[in-house]
C-alpha cells in the first residue's frame, strides 16, 4: 500500500500501473461446477415460468427476471438451473441469485441471436452482460441522444490492467466490436481513450485516439470529459446528458468476439491482487465462485482478511468467498487482516491535506461537518456535494482517518431517498 | 460448504496512506525540541520547571475534561503535551506555577475542549491562552521585569521593548548572531531564531505544516517592518530585527500553523499569513504593545473562515 512519502510536502500521486513489456497470457480458471449469476430484481416477484429449479440451461440464454422489468441475466455455463435465492448487495439492493450447474457435454450450437446482423433491439435483450457489460440502455433515451462513445481502454482504479491487456491483445475483436457498436447504436463519433504510456498505433480502428493522464483519478469519465475532452459534466448531471457514453474496451471486444465468432462470450477478464500486493490477470466464466479463482492462484483467505470487488479505491468489500465473478468485476482484491486500514471517530482537524487532493476542488474539510451532523440538503448546496466523483482520494489522505467518501455516498443515497419520497408524496 | 468465514466488510477506498494526528502531533513537538532545549540551556531549572509542568498540566486538564465529558481519552494524540509545550516556549522562565496552571486551562479547555476537540478550536489555543494571561497579568509577560534577576553574558533586555522604549538605534545592541543563537531575553522557547527556523523547515518539509502561511507570514513582516524603517530609521528597526525577535519565529511555524484555525486554500493561506506578519508589524510598531505576534494571530484565526471562502470553483459547479 503506498504510504505517505518522507518528504510530505509533495503531494502524493497516486498512478496508474501500465502495463509495458512483454505481457503474459491470463491464467485460465475451469469452468465452474456451479456457477452463480444474480438477476436484478427481489426473487419474490420473479415471473416464475420464466425458468424453474431442474430447467435445462444452455450458455448464452438470457434468465429474465419477469415481464415488469428488462433485468435479466445470462447463462455462461451449460447445465440445469439450481437453487433460486434471494442475495442483498450494497446500499440494500435486491437481487434474485441463480445457480446453474455445469454439465459435462459441450453445446457447440452458435448463438441465434449473434448470428443474425446487429441489431439494438436483439442486442438489448441480449448483450448487456457481455463481459465487461454494455451500457446498451442509455442508447434508448430518446430525451438524451448519445452522439459520442468513449471506449476506455485503461481501468478507473489502480493497480487494475484489465482493460489494458485487451487494448493491446485482443486488437482484432476490438476493432470488430467498434464496427459492430457503431451499427448497433449508430453513433458514428468513437473515441478511443488510452492510458498515457499506451499509446501505440491505432491506426486501423475506426475511432479517435486520445492519451489519458496516468495519475489516479484522470481515468474516470468526469475526469477524461474534462481534460481530454474539454468538456465539463455539471454536478449532478450524467455523461449521458452530455451526449456521451462511457464503455469499456473489454465490452466492445466482448462485442466483436460475439459477432466475430457467433458464440456468446462467458469468460471475464479480471486483475487479481494478492496481499502481497501482485497483480495476475486471470479469466474466469462469470459466475465463478471467487473462492475456484483463489485456490487455482493459491491465495488463502482467513477470518477478518477482506476481499474487494473492484479495485482498492472503488471496489466494495464481500462478505462471501464464493461470491461470483459479475459481468462488470474488473478485479478482486485480497487484503490480509493487519493490512487492513481502520477507520477512526476522529473529529476533522481541518488540516486541509483533503481539499488540496481533491481532483475537483470540493470543501471538504467544510462538507464533512455537514455531513456528520447529517445536514445532507445544506451539504449539496453549499458545499458542492454533487462535484464529488467519487475518487476516494479524500479519505485515503484523511489523518483523522474519516471514512469521508463512505459519508459522500451515504448523503448522496439519502438525498435521492428524500427526493423521491417527494415525488411518491407529490403523485399521490 | 466449509464453515462460513467472517470477512471484514466495508467501505472503499481500501487504502489509506498511514497518516495519523499522533504523528503530526509528535512530529511537531520534535521540531520544537531544539528550541527549548537552548531556552532551557540558558534559562535554567526556573524554566526545566516551567516547561515540565506545563505540558504535564495540559495533559492532565486535557484528562480530566475527557472524564468529565465520558468522552474517548484523547491524550494520547499528543495534541495535550504540544499545546502545554507551546505554551510554556512562550513564557518567561520565572512565571508562577499558577500562572502556568491557568495558562494550560485557559488554553486547554477553554481554547479547544469547549470548542467541541481538536479541530473544533476557532483560535489557537495556545495564542487565546497567552492573550488573556497577557491582559489579566501584564507583568507575567514583562520579561525585563520577570527575568531581572538573571544575569547572562548577553544583552539582558528585552529587544522589543528596547526598540519600544528607546528607539531604532538600540536594535544595534543586538547581533543577529545573538539573535540567532539564543542569547537574547524572552520565552523560553522563542529565542533560539536556528532552533525554530530548522524546526519549521522540518515541519514544512514533513508536510504537517503548510508553508504558505509560514512564509506568507514571514514575508509580510519583512515587507511591513522594511516599510517603517525606511520611512524613519530612527524610530522603527529594520525588517531582520523583526524576524529574529518576540515571537516572530514561534508564531511562524509554529502558531499561526495551527491547523483548526488556519486556511487550508492557497490564496487564503497567502492572504491569512500576510495579513498575520503586517499586523503583528503594525502593533509592535505603532500599537500599545511590545510584541504583536499574539493579537494578530487572534485577529487572522477570527477571520479564517471568511478567507478560506475564496476557493477554487468545485469542477462542475453550476451557479
Ligand atoms: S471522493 Fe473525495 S477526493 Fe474524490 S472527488 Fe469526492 S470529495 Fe473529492
Ligand atoms: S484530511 Fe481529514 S482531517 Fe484533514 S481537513 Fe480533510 S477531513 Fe479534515
Amino acid at each position: 500500500m503506498l504510504k505517505k512519502s518522507f518528504v510530505g510536502i509533495i503531494k502524493p500521486r497516486l498512478e496508474y500501473q501500465p502495463l509495458t513489456g512483454s505481457i503474459s497470457e491470463p491464467i485460465l480458471i475451469p469452468p465452474p461446477s456451479t456457477a452463480r449469476l444474480l438477476v436484478e430484481g427481489p426473487v419474490e416477484e420473479r415471473d416464475t415460468s420464466l425458468f424453474s429449479e431442474g430447467d435445462p440451461i444452455t450458455a448464452g440464454q438470457p434468465l429474465r427476471h419477469s415481464g415488469q422489468t428488462d433485468a435479466y441475466a445470462v447463462a455462461t455455463v451449460s447445465g440445469t438451473v439450481g437453487t433460486i435465492s434471494a442475495y442483498t448487495g450494497d446500499f440494500g439492493k435486491v437481487f434474485t441469485a441463480v445457480t446453474l450447474l455445469r454439465s459435462e457435454e459441450k453445446t457447440e450450437q452458435p448463438d441465434p441471436v449473434v448470428s443474425t446482423p446487429p441489431s439494438l433491439d436483439t442486442a438489448l435483450a441480449h448483450l448487456k452482460h457481455l463481459p465487461g457489460t454494455l451500457p446498451l440502455e442509455k442508447f434508448t433515451d430518446q430525451t438524451k441522444p448519445i452522439h459520442t462513445i468513449v471506449i476506455y481502454g485503461g481501468d478507473n482504479d489502480i493497480l487494475v490492467t484489465t482493460n489494458q491487456y485487451i487494448v493491446k491483445a485482443r486488437t482484432t475483436v476490438l476493432e470488430h466490436g467498434v464496427v459492430s457498436l457503431k451499427q448497433i447504436t449508430g453513433v458514428d463519433r468513437i473515441v478511443l481513450a488510452v492510458p498515457g504510456e499506451a499509446v501505440q498505433t491505432f491506426g486501423h480502428l475506426e475511432a479517435e485516439v486520445k492519451k489519458v493522464d496516468m495519475a489516479y483519478p484522470s481515468a474516470f469519465p468526469q475526469m477524461i470529459l474534462h481534460t481530454v475532452l474539454g468538456q465539463t459534466l455539471p454536478a449532478g448531471k450524467s455523461c449521458e446528458d452530455l451526449g456521451f457514453c462511457f464503455v469499456t474496451a473489454e465490452a466492445v471486444a466482448s462485442l466483436g468476439e460475439a459477432y466475430k465468432t457467433g458464440h456468446y462470450p462467458v469468460r471475464k477478464l479480471i486483475t487479481v491482487i494478492n496481499k502481497a500486493e501482485k497483480q495476475q490477470l486471470v479469466s474466469a466464466v462469470i459466475g465463478t465462485p471467487l473462492s475456484d479463482i483463489f485456490q487455482q492462484l493459491g491465495i488463502t483467505v482467513q477470518d477478518g482478511d477482506r476481499i474487494i470487488v473492484g479495485g482498492p479505491m472503488t471496489g466494495s468489500a464481500v462478505y462471501l468467498e464464493d461470491y461470483p465473478v459479475m459481468p462488470d468485476t474488473s478485479a478482486v482484491v485480497v487484503q490480509d487482516k493487519d493490512a487492513i486500514a481502520l477507520v477512526s471517530d476522529y473529529p476533522c482537524i481541518n488540516c486541509g491535506e483533503c481539499v488540496r487532493t481533491c481532483p475537483v476542488y470540493v470543501p471538504i474539510n467544510m462538507l464533512v461537518r455537514l455531513l456528520e451532523a447529517g445536514l445532507y440538503e445544506e451539504a449539496a448546496d453549499q458545499y458542492d456535494l454533487y462535484s464529488c466523483i467519487g475518487c476516494g482520494l479524500c479519505s485515503f489522505i484523511c489523518p483523522s482517518k474519516i471514512p469521508i467518501y463512505q459519508f459522500i455516498r451515504l448523503a448522496k443515497y439519502e438525498l435521492e431517498r428524500m427526493k423521491s419520497a417527494e415525488e411518491t408524496n407529490e403523485s399521490s | 460448504m466449509n464453515p462460513r468465514k467472517k470477512f471484514i466488510v466495508s467501505h472503499a477506498p481500501f487504502w489509506h496512506n498511514g497518516s495519523n494526528i499522533p504523528e503530526r502531533s509528535y512530529h511537531t513537538l520534535l521540531a520544537a525540541l531544539p528550541a527549548v532545549v537552548v531556552g532551557l540551556h540558558y534559562w535554567g531549572m526556573a524554566a526545566v520547571a516551567v516547561v515540565s509542568l506545563s505540558i504535564s498540566s495540559a495533559i492532565l486538564w486535557e484528562l480530566a475534561i475527557n472524564k468529565v465529558t465520558k468522552k474517548t481519552v484523547t491524550i494520547g494524540d499528543g495534541n495535550a503535551a504540544l499545546i502545554g509545550l507551546l505554551f510554556a516556549m512562550l513564557l518567561p522562565a520565572t512565571t508562577p506555577w499558577w500562572a502556568v496552571l491557568t495558562g494550560t486551562f485557559v488554553a486547554v479547555v477553554l481554547g479547544k475542549q469547549i470548542f467541541g476537540g481538536i479541530g473544533g478550536n476557532s483560535f489557537s489555543p495556545v495564542v487565546l491562552s497567552v492573550a488573556m494571561l497577557s491582559i489579566s497579568w501584564p507583568h507575567l509577560f514583562d520579561f525585563d521585569g520577570m527575568l531581572v534577576n538573571y544575569d547572562l553574558d548577553f544583552v539582558m533586555v528585552y529587544p522589543l521593548a528596547a526598540v519600544k522604549h528607546f528607539g531604532a538605534g538600540t536594535a544595534a545592541d543586538f547581533s543577529f548572531g545573538d539573535l540567532l543563537t539564543g542569547r537574547q531575553v524572552g520565552g523560553i522557547g522563542a529565542t533560539f531564531g536556528l532552533g525554530l527556523i530548522a524546526g519549521g523547515i522540518y515541519l514544512i518539509v514533513r508536510g504537517f505544516i503548510r508553508w504558505e502561511i509560514s512564509i506568507s507570514f514571514l514575508a509580510g513582516i519583512f515587507v511591513a517592518a522594511l516599510i517603517f524603517n525606511l520611512i524613519d530609521p530612527t524610530r522603527w528597526a529594520g525588517p531582520m530585527f523583526h524576524l529574529l525577535t518576540g515571537y516572530t519565529l514561534v508564531g511562524a511555524f509554529f502558531l499561526a500553523t495551527d491547523d483548526s484555525s488556519s486556511p487550508v486554500n492557497f490564496v487564503p493561506m497567502l492572504i491569512y499569513g500576510a495579513a498575520g506578519g503586517v499586523l503583528t508589524v503594525l502593533i509592535r510598531s505603532i500599537g500599545a504593545f511590545e510584541d504583536g505576534v499574539i493579537y494578530a494571530v487572534l485577529v487572522i484565526n477570527l477571520v479564517q473562515p471568511l478567507l478560506d471562502k475564496i476557493r477554487p470553483k468545485a469542477l462542475g459547479k453550476v451557479v
